[in-house]
């Protein structure tokens, strides 16, 4: 194992349901990616990139393969290797392509709620999460609720929260889907600076060909299938 | 952060709501239970009031309040005499409804044994003891009756001394507290007329028999007065109450009656025993059945609106469980919301009453004891109503938040 990789993905394959409704969503797939790397992952729809963003944030478990975050192995096929929920807390953020915040918390209690589950104190985690807000421009939004803000505005509270616990691994699953192309431009950006200036390992799910300039590494994924996009079609890119 | 508080923010109406009517159901439990305490208390005020050690009644009869009890006047005679007894008299205790002031007065009247008890062990609120034999009377206050009122029954006038308050029969009449002898004389009072033609069949029935034809002075008796026909006994007594020397042997004396076959003897305690075994259990068994179904509804209540309430935030649950919060903070949502709901509703239920249950026509009284042991049950109900939400929660997958 290499502790240098956010995450090291060996050979997963995801079979939902078995025998006559059995579908192969994900085949012997394999990513690997550096701290403070950022990498894309594309794909038509169908493709399996949520499966494997399931698979590697320790959410629905893959059916064969390892799993190994941080330089720490944490899954072997479906067996956990640690305590799965706690493992997430302490070292994933995620976000999605809806917002998914708390409907009953404001935009700061969303993310303290995070600091407080990794133990900090409830001031502490106030104190931080008040940071986070501010560093990604919504610190004046801290007290309204998710209803009152507008979807760029509700994906920033969203990355916030991600990065609440300063997690080894940020799994995003098309989060810019929402936005237009400027609003969704900057939250690429945003994950882009956090990849380099915290040395986190991101994955990004996106449609979005015009942003891929941000990006320091592209996976595609297609049936199932996943591969590295040649070097070539990066730089093209750039 | 109190993730429970602020979820019962977020649908603080329908929270609110619930709390109130499950308080309501709660605030009905609690008076039950209450209306129940008040009748134990009320069936012991007789009881308590005459302050007996002993009750004499007719032999292997549980009188005078469970059933009809008749002993001779003489056994008062008889119980005084025993070793350890200080003093003994007849039990007088009956409920009249007359008029009064164009309305009607329902009370029991209640013989004290003057002169050793002048109605110093009352619960006096106004006014004095008795101070003479005669026409004066210690009123409890649900009588309406004020002090130096004039109150003719029978054949006379009595005056209200004393007020007491909460001395209230088991019927739920307010009890007035004569001397013994007047409280005879209101039970046995007959109309002059009434006297007069009971003379007159004596006459005729004494005339009818060989006795009356021989000895003509036994004619002459009896149309005179009952009290000076030696042959005829007194008007019978229910019960003789009695009290011990202080320092005397219960059991003892209890022993020494024990040669007697005409009667039975009852400590208070067996007395009371007797009462609230008694008339007053299958009230109790009812009121408790009723309370157990309306805490059982409450339950059922409560756990339907935390379980919606938890259906409606499953989404947010399943984010928590996605972002890694542990279960004890997911249960510990969903439980804190019931133990608020329920600690809310115990006190809507405890204000409420405090305001509507004086209001009641009968006595509810809702003691400590009795409260502790509700929030106790109100604690359990809380837990037990959060379970079905929290089955419901522990089987959400952190992979429905997404999507
Ligand atoms: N829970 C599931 N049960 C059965 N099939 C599923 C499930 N989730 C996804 N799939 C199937 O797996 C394939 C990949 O889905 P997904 O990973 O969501 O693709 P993408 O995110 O690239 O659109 C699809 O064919 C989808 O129908
Ligand atoms: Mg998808």
């Amino acid at each position: 194992m290499n502790d240098t990789l956010a995450l090291q993905a060996d050979g997963l394959t995801k079979v939902y349901g078995s025998g006559h409704t059995e579908v192969v969503a994900m085949r012997d797939a394999s990513m690997r990616v550096r701290r403070g790397e950022i990498t894309a992952l594309l794909g038509p729809s169908g493709a399996g990139k949520s499966t494997f963003l399931l698979c590697v944030g320790l959410i629905n478990p893959p059916t064969s393969g390892r799993v190994a975050i941080g330089g720490r192995p944490v899954l072997d096929g479906p067996r956990a290797l640690v305590d799965l929920r706690r493992f997430r807390r302490e070292n994933i953020g995620f976000v999605f392509q809806k917002s998914n915040l708390i409907p009953f918390l404001n935009a700061v209690e969303n993310v303290q709620v995070v600091g407080e589950l990794i133990g900090h104190p409830p001031p502490v985690a106030r104190r931080r999460a008040i940071e986070l807000l501010d560093a990604l421009g919504v610190g004046a939004r801290a007290s309204n609720r998710s209803t009152q803000l507008s979807g760029g505005e509700q994906q920033r509270v969203t990355v916030a929260r991600a990065l609440a616990n300063q997690p080894s691994l940020i799994l995003a699953d098309e989060p810019t889907a929402a936005l237009d192309s400027v609003r969704g431009r900057q939250v690429m950006e945003l994950f882009r600076d956090v990849a380099h200036q915290h040395g986190t390992g991101v994955i990004v799910v996106t449609h979005d060909q015009r942003a891929l300039d941000v990006f320091d590494a592209i996976y595609q994924m297609e049936d199932g299938v996943l591969a590295r996009a040649p070097a070539l079609a990066q730089s093209e890119c750039r | 952060m109190n993730l429970a508080v602020r979820d019962i923010r977020h649908s603080l109406g329908r929270f609110v709501l619930t709390t109130i009517g499950v308080g309501m159901l709660l605030m009905v439990v609690m008076g039950m239970g209450g209306i129940y305490r008040g009748l134990v208390d009320d069936a012991l005020v007789v009881t308590r009031g005459v302050g007996a050690d002993l009750w004499v009644v007719q032999q292997s009869t549980r009188g005078p309040f469970a059933e009809v009890s008749r002993l001779p006047r003489r056994v008062v005679d008889r119980v005084a005499a025993v070793p350890g007894v200080t003093d003994a008299r007849e039990f007088v205790f009956h409920t009249i409804q007359r008029e009064h002031r164009g309305k009607p007065l329902r009370m029991g009247v209640l013989g004290l044994g003057w002169p050793t008890d002048k109605g110093e062990g009352l619960p006096m609120v106004a006014g004095r003891v008795l101070a003479q034999n005669h026409y004066e009377m210690i009123a409890d206050e649900s009588l309406g009756l004020a002090l130096g009122e004039r109150l003719r029954l029978g054949k006379d006038t009595y005056t209200v001394v004393g007020v007491t308050s909460a001395m209230v029969s088991s019927g739920g009449d307010g009890i007035a507290c004569f001397t013994s002898r007047d409280a005879q004389a209101i039970q046995f009072d007959e109309p002059g007329e009434s006297v007069r033609l009971e003379r007159q069949a004596r006459r005729v029935r004494a005339g009818e028999i060989d006795f009356g034809r021989t000895q003509p002075s036994v004619l002459d008796r009896a149309s005179g007065s009952s009290r000076a026909i030696v042959a005829l006994p007194g008007p019978a007594v229910s019960a003789v109450i009695a009290r011990l020397m202080p320092g005397a042997d219960t059991d003892a004396v209890l022993r020494t009656f024990e040669g007697w076959s005409d009667i039975t003897v009852y400590s208070a305690a067996q007395q009371e025993d007797l009462l609230l075994k008694g008339s007053v259990d299958r009230a109790r068994r009812q009121i408790l059945l009723f309370r157990v179904l309306l805490t059982i509804i409450s339950a059922v209540i409560m756990a339907l609106i935390i379980y919606t309430l938890t259906l409606d935030k499953l989404h947010p649950i399943a984010l928590l469980k996605l972002i890694g919060a542990p279960n004890h903070v997911i249960v510990g949502l969903i439980m804190q919301q019931s133990l608020i709901m329920g600690a809310l509703a115990y006190g809507v239920a405890y204000l409420i009453g405090q305001q509507l249950f004086p209001l009641f026509p009968r006595r509810v009284l809702v003691a400590g004891d009795d409260l502790l042991r509700l929030g106790a049950i109100v604690l359990v109900i809380s837990v037990l109503a959060s379970l079905l939400g929290i089955w419901k929660a522990m089987r959400v997958a952190p992979n429905e938040a997404i999507g």
